[in-house]
């Protein structure tokens, strides 16, 4: 992305950021911001992301306070199905996911809200399509209905 | 970091201990300072409730950033540091030792990426750079207040080394390992060592012949008391962790006792089946049962029985009684404390897309099929024909690139075909002047020693160099001739070229059998295919899995000086844990609380590594730490919250979760 095209995507949606909270594993998908990062793939500074060492980890309880505390979109993120550091911590995150995107699309929230991804270390381009992605669709759809008042 | 000390260094933890927190804001030179407002984020998070003391470093990394962090330690009696700089998994363990040295738990460190995950990546939008940095530290801080001190542990390291891959990468670790004193054990798939250098005809720059420089590493292998070769054998699991890692090793049968062999390849001469020989890249033929090459270490024969009609004249032609038809695969079972995957290259293979013709007309080879053909031992006893006719060509093309730098296979460049190119060219015109060469380039790369000299040492002997790719290539159907219409992009003008023998020079490409090894070791592997090292850099032959190491191609395109560098690099780094006797390992793991525990054993199948063992007595989980990587997958699953990851606590993820926000005074 050039310059002026951050500048025109900015101006368009008339600066309003979403902010996007990413669940990153230690050894593939936060390996793959850094990528992104060291490959200067621009992307829009609406994504904050929380390191933890196996996507494994990431509790529906994360997910759900997240929502609480004001996210706009959660994103899950690990390590490509058959690379987990851990063995098999992602496959577990799979399964996990597939109820917890039943109870999330219940309580209201739109489906793009939250969304699992595989994202290995070394691929910084796909991070970075992925954050831009993922906020074009929420600048979209606008600030989270389950937003508090007066938190951005 | 001495270890005994950090044993006693403040591991105690002190309830109600007041939070000092020191936020030390990092310039990377311009690289965060030039987007990030670095003074207005100090400023900011120093209004955070807890932060002691803020400072702005241009490199809080040198020395002069490190002694600013340990005066601020000692003045502001810090007990939390936050570091905001670059990635974590590179700077950590910098940052870590740092505070450490001041009596602080290294893990009351807390890091936040606001290099890679900020600046980097929002170069032109610098306030929201600044504000997304102001929100990354606050996180941080909130996290650091609630930090918890650990203990690294020591684990003992078994003083073995595995080495997968017996190519000269592969042999050169296995040789200093074990002139160093260790136990090598040195795994091959294939019957013979010697990988695929062994296959090559003569080596670039100095043009010496591959095999005779190869040929004697080889018998030292073979010869070192400290190396056991492992030949046509694979790693079939692999279990543990560093310093510890339990390997099972199949053992294919040769349907033959290498004891008794004495590779004489009597059996050879008898057997009635011929296939296409592999070695000579599918040129000539093979028996059923055969001998690798002459050079073959082990010099022994091996039987494909995939092919054998079993005619059993082998077994009547043996005078050892070697050959066992009835042969099983055999395993082995080895302890090693660390491993290095020398895993290889093969060539990109251009027959499936047809490039510029391969497959569709004869007299199209790969550089790899040209170099069978100069080498003496090959199956044209080193006369350069082509496989129509068999007719020794006069004018000979060459075409770089195929399979490298091309979209449509593989975007990188192989880095070793250029030379390759210049060198068969050369070795040809050597040997009958009067042929004639074109090599058709898009860049010639001559990057290292003597590379140069070599190219221009080619010009010299009359091999010309034409830049530009084929656009087309037929065959003319009476003499088989390969008429190539190729721009000359430097003379600007279309050629209509012909040849008696077309040359593809084809790239560098991962190994068969690279993700199997990639999932055995938990290794990473990059969008083109091949393995990722720990630092493209700064650790070139390290892995992200501690305890294992990577040696030549397995991690890129290299020549063989860079992989015997490789080779010699993996044994030094692996000298480092095996000498040492013992590794340090992340203090990170899961703890049970029993006041909590229902003994509901949901956590048991969760953890793929077997940690958590039910107290029968007690009806409670118990994590074995020695066994428990930190991975944290349990504590996610466990319905009651009696599961916690040291260092990943619920309240830690948590405070950084509500910290990515901020209440704002709605206006009135």
């Amino acid at each position: 992305m050039s310059a002026e095209a951050v500048a025109a995507t900015a101006a368009k949606t008339n600066g309003w950021e979403p902010k996007i909270v990413a669940f990153c594993c230690n050894w593939c998908s936060y390996g793959g911001a850094d990528s992104a990062g060291m490959g200067r793939f621009q992307q829009p500074a609406s994504a904050r992301i929380i390191r933890v060492m196996c996507s494994g980890r990431i509790d529906p309880l994360h997910v759900f306070n997240a929502f609480l505390e004001g996210a706009d979109a959660v994103l899950v993120t690990g390590c490509h199905i058959g690379d987990c550091h851990y063995v098999n911590g992602n496959d577990k995150t799979k399964i996990k996911y597939k109820y917890l995107e039943n109870v999330v699309h219940e309580l209201g929230i739109e489906k793009e809200r939250l969304q699992l991804n595989w994202i290995s270390a070394s691929e910084g381009e796909k991070f970075a399509n992925f954050i831009r992605d993922v906020t074009e669709q929420i600048k979209k759809l606008g600030p989270s209905p389950l937003k508090p008042e007066g938190v951005a | 970091m001495s270890d005994a000390k950090s044993a006693e260094k403040g591991v105690e933890l002190k309830i109600g201990e007041e939070k000092r927190v020191g936020v030390f804001v990092c310039e990377c030179g311009v690289n965060i300072g030039g987007v990030v407002n670095t003074k207005a984020v100090a400023e900011y998070i120093g209004t955070l409730p807890g932060v002691k003391v803020t400072s702005v470093n241009k490199f809080t990394c040198s020395d002069s950033g490190q002694a600013d962090i340990q005066a601020k330690i000692k003045e502001h009696n810090l007990n939390r540091v936050v570091v905001a700089a670059c990635s974590p998994k590179t700077h950590e363990p910098t940052f870590r030792a740092c505070i450490e040295e001041m009596g602080l738990n290294q893990y009351f460190l807390e890091f936040v990426n606001i290099r890679d995950h900020c600046s980097w990546i929002h170069m032109w939008e610098k306030e929201k750079a600044t504000e997304k940095a102001k929100d990354l530290i606050r996180m941080g801080v909130e996290r650091a207040k609630l930090l918890e001190p650990l203990q690294a542990s020591e684990v003992p390291v078994t003083d073995k080394a595995l080495i997968i891959g017996a190519g000269v990468a592969g042999m050169q670790s296995a040789l200093d390992l074990a002139d160093m004193g260790f136990q090598v054990y040195l795994v091959e798939k294939e019957p013979s060592i010697g990988g695929r250098m062994a296959r090559f005809d003569k080596v670039f720059p100095t043009n010496d012949c591959s095999i005779c420089i190869l040929g004697p590493k080889m018998v030292e292998v073979a010869r070192n008391k400290n190396i056991k070769i492992m030949s046509y054998s694979e790693v079939k699991a692999v279990e543990g962790y560093v310093g510890n890692f339990n390997v099972k090793i199949e053992h294919k049968p040769r349907y033959l006792d290498v004891a008794k062999c004495t590779g004489c390849a009597k059996c050879s001469e008898v057997c009635p089946v011929e296939v296409p020989y592999d070695f000579n890249e599918g040129f000539g033929t093979r028996k059923a049962i055969y001998v690798p090459f002459p050079q073959a270490v082990p010099l022994r024969a091996v039987l494909d029985k995939e092919n054998c009609i079993s005619c059993k004249a082998c077994a009547k032609a043996c005078q050892s009684g070697a050959i066992n038809y009835d042969m099983q695969p055999s395993f082995t079972d080895l302890n090693v404390g660390v491993i290095i995957g020398a895993v290889g290259f093969k060539t990109y293979d251009p027959e499936p897309r047809h490039d510029f013709g391969y497959g569709l007309y004869d007299n199209i080879i790969t550089a790899m099929e040209f170099e069978r053909l100069l080498n003496a031992a090959g199956p044209t006893g080193g006369h350069v024909v082509r496989p129509s006719d068999c007719k020794e060509p006069i004018r000979v093309g060459f075409v770089n690139c195929v399979g490298s730098r091309d979209k449509n296979t593989n975007i990188y460049c192989s880095g070793v075909c250029c030379m390759v190119t210049i060198k068969n060219a050369q070795l040809l015109k050597e040997k009958r002047p009067e042929t004639d060469q074109t090599i058709m380039y898009i860049d010639i790369r001559t990057p290292f020693r003597g590379y140069e000299e070599s190219y221009n040492r080619s010009r010299n002997l009359g091999v010309k160099f034409l830049r530009g790719r084929p656009v087309e290539v037929k065959e003319d159907p009476v003499t088989k001739n390969i008429k190539v219409r190729v721009e000359d992009t430097l003379a600007g003008e279309i050629r209509n070229l012909e040849f008696d023998l077309l040359v593809l020079a084809t790239g560098i490409v991962p190994n068969e059998g690279i993700g199997q090894i990639q999932q055995l070791l938990k290794l990473s592997k990059a969008a083109d295919g091949l393995l990722m090292e720990a630092h493209p850099k700064l650790k070139p032959v390290d892995t992200t899995i501690d305890g294992v190491f990577l040696a030549g191609c397995a991690s890129g395109p290299k020549d063989i000086p860079y992989a015997v560098s490789q080779g010699s690099a993996c044994a030094g780094r692996a000298t480092i844990l095996l000498k040492n006797k013992k590794a340090i390992t992340e203090g990170i793991t899961a703890v049970v609380n029993p006041d909590v525990c229902v003994g509901c054993e949901v956590c048991i199948p969760m953890c793929p590594f077997q940690a958590i063992k039910m107290d029968e007595k007690a009806g409670k989980a118990n994590v074995v730490k020695a066994l428990c990587k930190g991975c944290g997958t349990c504590v996610a699953a466990c319905p009651t919250g009696a599961l916690e990851q040291s260092h990943f606590k619920n309240n830690q993820i948590l405070a950084q979760i509500k910290n990515v926000f901020k209440f704002q005074e709605v206006a009135a």
